[in-house]
């Protein structure tokens, strides 16, 4: 059988790879210290030794659109071309080029479909930034092929937290359970309070510390229950309108366990939105 | 009242390089021509098999000609959406940030619960 290696769960931030690729006066003064937490954060996907690569993420109206939305849907395909003339345009993302793991893919639908979870499917997957900027900032030589798992966090109605918790819980069981001797890590990357289009946006900080606080909290502690206890769709609106991002780190809760402490813990408070660095090591280690 | 076509524009106009220099100068003939030519279009159908009854009402049509991003806000447009065309749009002609934090401002007066967005 398959082993989950790592268990990531990360922000995705766009900037980064602008800010730490530039030089002199484009460099901003916050890139050197965000290199070095992003740098110590991708040590602990390295020192897992992974092979393989689930990745959680949410596409940001790029190829799914709402005259055909599916709430949760994984890549099924030998590759995946990657980020989108908007993210080129805004962000300074280049275009990738990503494997697929698609003996795994199938099997997370097949069995998923079986475990009550009506997977989409894609046999032609573009993906964006909440999938390549965890590859850039964790896995920058991206050598390791991938299975893309997509929520809707995005475009109402979406589900509700305990459903992404309960996807996350059937994600690392399907992948134990894949008949495989791989080394799996389960990455994951949504948000904690953000606001993007609205009065709140851009601020010094993220729209709301005081919710990144708890949200820290219950990450590293693995508090889904107190976590669950108070997120709900509606309350996610109050930190800040992107905050429903914040539910694919339940969905990475769920995949961690409950209770389960992360073993590895950071962050950095940004303008516009604060950073955020959770590893677990399922089997205590860390090392190959 | 269309949420869902307003946010049709902004998606489709984004993705078109060409489309979101069009709207930047020319913005109340481009919103005629989409409407008339592109709004019908079923994105994953070819242009034989398109709707024949998605328009805009007044006041969307007259937010999206009038480059009027507080008002797409309040009318439900998609935030995102919104945000990423106009910063295609307007960022350059400002300082770093210049634009996002304008764009703020000018929605300042929003109280939440803002205005819904599901379609």
């Amino acid at each position: 059988m398959a082993e989950v290696v790592a268990v990531i769960a990360s922000t995705h931030h766009p900037f980064y790879y602008r800010a730490s690729t530039a030089t002199g006066e484009d460099r901003p003064p916050f890139a050197d210290e965000w290199v070095r937490k992003v740098e110590a954060f991708r040590q602990t996907l390295t020192r897992a030794d992974p092979d393989v690569l689930v990745m959680v993420g949410s596409d940001h109206f790029h190829q799914l659109w709402l005259d055909n939305m599916p709430q949760f849907l994984v890549g099924k395909a030998p590759f995946y071309d990657a980020n989108f003339y908007n993210e080129e345009r805004e962000f300074g993302l280049p275009r990738m080029l990503f494997k697929g793991q698609e003996d795994l893919s199938a099997y997370i639908l097949r069995e998923g479909l079986d475990a009550g979870f009506d997977l989409a499917f894609s046999n032609e997957l573009r993906i964006d930034h909440s999938i390549t900027c965890p590859i850039i900032t964790l896995r920058p030589q991206n050598d390791l092929p991938i299975v893309p798992v997509y929520t809707n966090i995005f475009a109402p109605p979406l589900p509700r937290p305990g459903r992404f918790v309960a996807l996350g819980r059937t994600i690392r069981q399907l992948v134990e359970s894949w008949p495989a001797d791989r080394r799996v890590a389960i990455i994951g990357t949504g948000h904690l309070s953000l606001e993007l289009g609205g009065p709140r946006q851009f601020g010094p900080h993220g729209p709301d510390p005081e919710f990144d606080r708890k949200a820290v909290e219950w990450i590293s502690t693995g508090d889904i229950e107190g976590c669950l206890s108070e997120v709900t769709l509606d309350s996610l609106w109050e930190p800040g309108n992107a905050t429903h991002g914040f539910m694919d780190f339940m969905l990475m809760m769920g995949v961690a366990g409950e209770g389960r402490k992360a073993d590895y813990v950071d962050t950095y408070d940004l303008f516009h939105t604060m950073e955020a660095y959770f590893t677990w090591y399922p089997s205590g280690g860390g090392s190959a | 009242m269309s949420k869902y076509l307003l946010n049709k524009f902004l998606f489709t106009v984004d993705r078109d390089p060409e489309l979101v220099e069009r709207y930047r100068e020319e913005p109340r003939a481009t919103v005629e021509w989409w409407e008339s030519e592109y709004a019908n279009r079923i994105l994953g159908c070819h242009t034989g098999e398109s709707s024949t009854w998605l328009r805009f009402d007044d006041v969307e049509r007259e937010a999206l000609a009038a480059h009027d991003y507080p008002r797409l806000f309040e009318l439900g447009a998609h935030p995102f959406l919104t945000l990423t065309l106009f910063i295609a749009m307007f960022e350059r002609d400002h300082p770093p940030l210049g634009f996002q934090l304008e764009y703020a401002r000018r929605l300042s007066h929003m109280r939440l619960p803002y205005p819904d967005i599901a379609t």
